[in-house]
């Protein structure tokens, strides 16, 4: 028996020359509507308004097509999901077809009643942003009064009904001295699993990186205490750690490989190799309502434009951690050099790598460094 | 949480909440899911796994493993043992 989350991955060689392999997991942004105004938000700056919505129906066909394409994992996003009137509907078509559902929420809007229906529809797992671990910071960085309490509500209300429960703590400039903090209000509230997820910069995150940028001696203690926390919670509370790549040497692997195990699918019904790619305009997006998934995931453009390494040039053609990290995140390498096929410029081989890390430590050393812009539909 | 090193004949083996056996289909295997989490069963893994309903005994387990697979339980009890403590070890089992 073998763990499988990262055994499965085909080698880049194989991804060129074969078939892919069938994606696992599918991330279903079903609204971008969200009660909350989080500063980090990752969905886009343009979002969807409710008008271009996928309907009920839609959104079922999409739950069956994913399980016949091989999809195990769906992760119900948004913007808020239970935003969405039908989404106790959605959620029992999404089980009954045999997707493992995890519903990703704010807890915000989200009543008892409501929280038993999805349960009784087949949730399996939910996972609760935590943007602080008080009132003060929560409203600061969410732009929701009163959000705090509610999260402890709603997460005690899960705990109670025996659903395992993960936090995810998106982490940065604002909420960073209260690590320590999240995690014990983590193991309070009866979590299973915390994520420590520094901030990765796309999206509103992107737009808001001088406010929440922070400073690298803060993310290292933030290492350390996540260490420590570890092994002192061993048996009680399993911690992921996501760290910031600015400060980071080589880049990560994005999304597992571009096209090889995951995509993601917007309110308006766009399929997407991850929840950034739309940010490289120049690829041609298919759509739920034009494409099957299998046709989409196999063939469609946007997905065999960077998938394996066809498209590397140097320094990742000749690289020896091509296979390692597949030349890091297109998005970023778009974002901060303005071409989607350089190497991901957080690598220490890219010639941008040393003003990625001066830029950031700059950023971080601004005192007062204004205000963040909430995440909105017309603040964009 | 260090288990322990062997499991009682009484004990009945059961998942959590939150934690699935399922054929995948596509990928002609079956797979033990929790939140985030993917584990390959091999076809010997696959056998245990099957037999986990939150009813029968470890005992109850061995015995029909051993006409399973035609072999004797002190053969098959330290990999049943071993499978067991190791999912439990990663909180996708309970005992």
């Amino acid at each position: 028996m073998s763990e499988t989350l990262l055994d499965h991955r085909p080698t880049p060689d194989q991804a060129a020359a074969l078939r892919p392999q069938p994606p696992l997991g599918l991330l279903a942004e079903v609204t971008h509507r969200c009660p909350m105004r989080c500063t980090y938000c990752s969905n886009p700056l343009q979002l969807d308004p409710k008008s271009m919505e996928l309907d009920t129906d839609t959104w079922k066909r999409v739950f069956s097509e994913a399980v016949e394409l091989g999809v195990i994992h769906l992760h119900m996003s948004g913007g808020e999901p239970t935003a969405r009137r039908d989404i106790v509907e959605l959620m029992r078509h999404a089980a009954e077809v045999g997707l493992y559902t995890n519903l990703i929420t704010s807890g915000i809007g989200v009543s008892e009643e409501k929280l038993d229906a999805l349960i009784d529809a087949g949730c399996d797992h939910i996972q609760l942003s935590m943007q602080g671990a008080d009132e003060a910071i929560t409203e600061r960085v969410g732009g929701y009064k009163g959000g705090f309490e509610r999260k402890q509500a709603f997460a005690r209300a899960v705990v109670e009904r025996g659903v395992p429960l993960t936090l995810n703590a998106v982490i940065h400039r604002m909420n960073i001295h209260q690590v320590p903090d999240m995690i014990e209000k983590a193991v309070a509230f009866g979590a299973k699993r915390l994520e420590i997820a520094h901030t990765q910069y796309y999206g509103w995150a992107l737009k808001n990186r001088a406010q929440l940028m922070p400073a690298r001696e803060d993310v290292d203690r933030t290492i350390h205490e996540v260490e420590t926390a570890r092994e002192r919670l061993k048996g009680t509370l399993v911690i992921d750690a996501v760290f910031p790549d600015y400060y980071a040497r080589y880049p990560k692997l994005c999304n597992g490989g571009w096209g090889t195990r995951t995509f993601s699918v917007t309110p308006a019904g766009k399929v997407l190799p991850c929840h950034a790619a739309e940010t490289i305009t120049h690829l041609d997006f298919w759509n739920v309502r034009d494409h099957s998934l299998a046709e989409t995931w196999y063939d469609g453009p946007a997905f065999t434009a960077y998938r394996g390494t066809g498209w590397m040039k140097e320094p990742c053609l000749s690289c020896e951690r091509k296979h390692v990290d597949l030349g890091g995140c297109r998005c970023q390498a778009l974002a901060l050099t303005g071409d989607a096929a350089a190497t991901d410029p957080v690598c220490v081989k890219s010639p941008l790598h040393e003003s990625i890390g001066e830029m950031a430590t700059m950023e971080a050393a601004v005192a007062e460094p204004g205000t963040a812009t909430y995440r909105g539909f017309r603040a964009g | 949480m260090a288990g322990p090193a062997t499991i009682p004949d009484e004990a009945v083996p059961a998942l959590p909440r939150g934690v699935k056996f399922r054929e995948d289909k596509a990928r002609g295997r079956h797979v033990l899911l929790g939140p985030e989490r993917i584990f390959e069963a091999d076809p010997v893994a696959t056998e245990i796994l099957k037999r986990i309903d939150g009813v029968t005994t470890f005992k109850g387990m061995l015995t029909q493993l051993t006409e399973l697979f035609t072999a004797d339980e002190a053969t098959i009890r330290p990999d049943v043992e071993a499978l067991l403590l190791d999912l439990k070890d990663k909180q996708m089992v309970t005992l």
